[in-house]
């Protein structure tokens, strides 16, 4: 009876992690197509998202099977609940990608238009806080998360700093106005991306620990000096 | 292991602790030179249902029949040290009458045991025993123990019919309905549904949701579903030791010891 248990929940993992690396790639590929105004990796991102798709509903499926018969107890049913809000995750992640891509593409029909500078900043940022996340899980280091989730203020500041300098490029040269909505649409997923990153940090810091942190405040701070140490969330 | 400063574990991480009405401490007990419990020390609170879990051999039915002395009937069985109290009275104490003690500690086993009399005088044997002789409280009680074991609707009209003509879920509320008649403070349950059908073990469940408004219900389970379906708190013992005694929620969720993660989750045992 536990070797079908294991196994189911090796399934589970395996697909969440294949999604974690469809989602990876979609993204970095939406940004490569953004900045080298690539249509064809733009098109590909979009053909690549039913594969998302796919891959969520197997995992919805394996979790729903997983509960019926294991009836998962502790660490087991920790580890499906949050299997099942990664993957709702990842695959917004994905759709985010498919956005830009799509954005990717009506930019390229246009002049192109330069750039905010901490647009390349805010997109690796979002990169990495996705596969950072990700890592948590895999190697179940919830100590991680809180560096994490202070992260996303970041991306958040970023987000602010790039609309208002879009809106004032924007009311300075109103030809831009199209072009310039479709960064901002853009720097808007991006800072969704960061969004949902965060999201799965949290999750596994709860798979980890046990404790929802979703909405406490403050959130688990960084440990002093000894990074590794356990964090109680505080509030 | 959450224990005070006199090595009791009360059941940790919540405020369901209360006011404890069986309170075990370091207890040994020995079945001739073999350990089989090992320094216990717990607090059950009362009107809520604590749930025993472990593997077999594990002690949790000796335990449960420590707190109404049924391990006496074993002539080998032997408490070496440490006290049980039951409201506050050492059980084992020179002056303690058993009988009384297990009118007072009900007991419902896992083979449901109805005497080869009627469904009525299954029901008031425990009352004729303690010397209820008048019919009108005899019938009041009967109606009530019934009614109480969710059984009064589907037997009210063949009181007088043989007790082991009911259904195996049926005999088992029965015995519940004897075992609450006398009015105990606490009813232990030795892996009551064991036998069950689902539908039965089901209606087994809904009723000890609702008898421990009036009673403290102390439930042996191999089942953990059962046992986190229908207790308040659960305690895991293995190799004769509590391990962890916490809210159920918790040690289904969260159990703070590996041991327990490991049994709850299928792991060993």
């Amino acid at each position: 009876m536990r070797l079908h248990l294991e196994e189911e929940i090796r399934r589970i993992k395996e697909n969440l992690l294949m999604m974690a690396s469809l989602t990876d790639r979609s993204l970095s590929q939406a940004i490569r197509a953004l900045v080298g105004r690539d249509d064809q990796l733009a098109a590909q991102v979009e053909a690549d998202d039913t594969q998302l798709d796919s891959l969520q509903v197997a995992i919805d499926e394996g979790v729903v099977m997983f509960i019926a018969k294991q009836r998962p107890v502790a660490t087991d049913l920790r580890l499906v609940m949050v299997a099942l809000k990664i993957a709702g995750d990842l695959e917004r992640v994905g759709d985010q990608a498919v956005s830009i891509a799509r954005a990717a593409i009506q930019l390229n029909r246009e002049v192109p238009l330069e750039m905010p500078a901490d647009m390349s900043r805010l997109a690796t940022i979002s990169v990495e806080m996705v596969r950072e996340a990700i890592a948590c899980f895999v190697e179940g280091t919830p100590e991680r998360v809180p560096a994490l989730v202070q992260r996303d203020k970041e991306a958040d500041a970023i987000n602010r700093k790039l609309f208002s300098e879009l809106i004032a490029r924007m009311e300075a040269d109103p030809s831009i106005i199209r072009r310039a909505v479709h960064l901002l649409l853009v720097v808007r997923r991006l800072e969704r991306v960061a969004d949902h990153a965060k999201s799965i940090a949290e999750e596994v810091y709860y798979l980890g620990k046990a404790v929802d942190i979703r909405h406490a405040h403050p959130k688990p701070t960084l440990p002093r000096g000894d990074v590794s140490a356990e964090t109680p969330p505080a509030g | 292991m959450e224990k005070d400063a006199t090595g009791v574990q009360g059941p940790g991480g919540g405020d369901a602790g209360g006011d404890p009405i069986i309170s075990v401490r370091g207890l040994d007990f020995f079945y001739g030179p073999l350990q089989v419990l090992s320094d216990i020390s717990l607090e059950i609170p009362r009107n809520l249902v604590t749930a025993l879990i472990g593997p077999s051999g594990c002690g949790k039915s000796t335990l449960l029949r420590c707190f109404n002395r049924m391990n006496d009937f074993n002539g080998d069985a032997r408490l070496a040290r440490g006290s049980i109290r039951v409201g506050g009275v050492d059980i084992n104490g020179p002056d303690v009458d058993p009988i009384e003690l297990r009118r007072r500690v009900g007991m419902v086993f896992q083979k449901s045991n109805p005497f080869p009399k009627s469904i009525y005088e299954n029901v008031a044997y425990g009352l004729r025993i303690g010397g209820v002789r008048r019919k009108s409280a005899l019938d009041e009680a009967v109606e009530r123990s019934l009614r109480n074991a969710a059984l009064w609707d589907e037997v009210k009209d063949r009181l007088g019919d043989s007790a082991l003509a009911l259904s195996g879920g049926q005999q088992q509320r029965m015995c519940i309905a004897r075992a609450i008649a006398v009015e105990p403070d606490i009813i232990l349950m030795d892996e009551p549904c064991s036998g069950l059908d689902p539908q039965a073990t089901m209606r087994i469940e809904e009723l000890i949701q609702e008898l421990k408004e009036q009673f403290t219900i102390v439930i042996v389970t191999h089942n953990m579903q059962q046992a986190s379906r229908c207790s308040d708190l659960t305690a895991f013992l293995h190799l004769g030791r509590l391990v962890e005694f916490a809210e159920t929620m918790r040690i289904f969720t969260n159990p703070s010891e590996k041991r327990t993660e490991d049994y709850i989750t299928g792991r060993f045992g």
